[in-house]
């Protein structure tokens, strides 16, 4: 399986405390590679690093072969990154329609893309008019995702995708990442407190721990219980 | 009741024109949350380009038509250049951005001494501008009711631009989560800049509109430029609708109470009630939370 997205020996942190130490993951093209870690571990620090919201000071990162690890957060966008932050996050004053079209603007298929991806969430449909900020946790997570897929992404980034929703919406969010992943054409970097999803997702795993590698390998649920206990160390 | 009519219009007329300087302010402080003292310098730059215009082309009507696009372009040039050039490497520095942008409007102000020279100088209004109409006993001066126009016009047109406008969506985007709108795709520090050639433009246009009340003169900005803040800072940061109804009231109330006292008790009095107005509702009438004032 080929490589997409390829983080190398990436250093980063924020001020002068650095969090991550050399990390080397891999994503696998059409692929998932999940990050499992316990809380501080520097998940979301990789994940930003790798969307270029905060600037490493020594690694690479390269998308299809390409050094994207000076490039801004909008120009890995247009090179089809995509990135679901964590904690539901959206533009609260805007619609829910407002939040799609605003990333479909100047997209010549971006009509299309907002249809896509109202039928991956009808709901979202519903709630067309209501300012994003009153929509549930779980209807803001389905929205940011469904933001996100309207860039048509070939690598999308997600942080904790299910952390602190109900889980009637936990599952549709799980199946619909992946029936994406599985359709291909899309490529995902998960991270993920949750093992059990992780590892039925994930084609790869890495486990961080204080900024570092400790355990990788292949994923799938056969490798569930080894990831366990390399968490549990 | 034709005193009391009377003495609306002219509180409605003042508002318009604190509406008009103020309107720029609403997206470079605003929304944008920068203090850029320099806002003043670009409203004169609009009267300016007002006063060369008329001095090229002669006559008084034309060149005061021209003068509103062409003083939108001016303002908002000069503006989008201080943002590349300086408030975009301040924009984590808000007081530093104050005392930069001071130094730019004195130079500005410098400028406009050695090009025109340090007078004031006065632009002719036309003559659909320089008389009153009466209805019902009311009089009305028509260049105020131009440039009550002039400020609704421009509120409805910012107003549907930031509504239904995919530059408008980016820009509201960008006040309410700039780091999610950065890695949603879209280009922040150009829409920075953007948002700063409009705030800029809309000064330049509302310098135009004070050349029909007043002197064009070097330092006419400061004049203005504690009004158009306060107008702003009362109506609530980043809220169009906050502004519009504060510049109408503070206009009416300036109004009754310069017919009730004198000019300076008035806007003492006002004063008064804006700091107790803050006291009571610090955030103003209406809130967002913005990126440097949050």
């Amino acid at each position: 399986m080929s490589t997409v997205l390829e983080i190398t020996a990436l250093r980063a942190g924020y001020d002068r405390t650095t969090v991550l130490h050399e990390v080397t993951v891999t994503v696998p093209e059409n692929g998932v590679a999940a990050v499992l870690g316990h809380n501080g571990a520097g998940k979301s620090t990789l994940l930003r690093a790798a969307m270029g919201s905060i600037r490493p000071t020594a690694g690479t990162v390269l998308l299809d072969g390409e050094d994207i690890t000076r490039l801004a957060p909008h120009q890995r966008v247009a090179r089809g990154m995509a990135y679901v932050p964590q904690g539901q996050q959206s533009f609260p004053h805007l619609t829910t329609a407002e939040n799609l079209r605003l990333v479909a603007d100047g997209r010549p298929d971006g009509r299309r893309a907002v249809a896509e991806a109202l039928d991956l969430f009808p709901v979202l449909g519903e709630l067309s008019g209501r300012r994003a900020g009153l929509l549930s946790g779980g209807q803001r997570q389905q929205l940011a995702l469904a933001r996100a897929l309207i860039t048509r992404p070939r690598v999308l980034l997600l942080d904790e995708p299910t952390e602190g929703i109900q889980p009637s919406v936990v599952r549709e969010i799980e199946d619909v990442i992946l029936s994406l992943t599985s359709r291909g054409g899309l490529s995902v970097l998960l991270v993920e407190q949750h093992v059990g999803f992780a590892m039925r997702a994930a084609q790869r795993y890495f486990v961080l721990e204080a900024g570092r590698v400790t355990s990788s390998g292949a994923g799938g649920t056969g490798a569930e219980s080894t990831v366990r206990e390399a968490l549990s160390v | 009741m034709t005193v009391v009519l009377n003495q609306s219009f002219t509180g409605i007329s003042i508002g318009a024109v604190l509406l008009l300087i103020a309107l720029g302010l609403t997206l470079t402080f605003g929304q944008m949350g920068v203090i850029n003292m320099a806002h003043g310098e670009f409203i004169m730059a609009g009267a300016y380009t007002t006063y060369v215009l008329q001095q090229s082309l002669g006559g008084a009507g034309l060149p005061l038509l021209l003068a509103l696009p062409l003083a939108f372009l001016v303002a908002g040039a000069l503006g989008a250049l201080l943002e590349w050039l300086v408030v975009r490497r301040l924009y984590a520095r808000p007081l530093d951005t104050l005392l930069v942008t001071w130094g730019v409007s004195l130079m500005l102000q410098q400028l406009a001494r050695d090009v025109f020279g340090a007078p004031n100088v006065q632009t002719r209004a036309p003559e659909l501008l320089t008389g009153n109409v009466s209805v019902a006993g009311v009089t009305f001066a028509t260049n105020r009711l131009f440039i009550l126009g002039l400020a609704l016009l421009s509120v409805l047109g910012l107003t549907l631009l930031l509504r239904l406008t995919p530059l408008g969506r980016r820009i509201r985007a960008v006040v309410q989560n700039r780091d999610l709108a950065e890695v949603s795709g879209i280009a922040t520090a150009r829409v920075d800049r953007t948002t700063f050639f409009l705030g800029s433009g809309l000064a330049g246009v509302a310098g135009v509109a004070l050349t029909l009340v007043g002197p064009i003169g070097p330092t006419m900005g400061t004049n203005f430029i504690v009004d158009a803040f306060l107008v702003v800072v009362v109506g609530g940061v980043a809220q169009l609708k906050g502004s519009v109804i504060t510049a109408f009231a503070l206009g009416v109330l300036q109004s009754v109470l310069e017919y009730s006292t004198t000019v300076s008790i008035a806007k003492v009095f006002v004063l008064v009630a804006i700091v107790a107005f803050l006291q009571w509702r610090p955030q103003g009438l209406y809130t967002l939370r913005t990126r440097s004032l949050a």
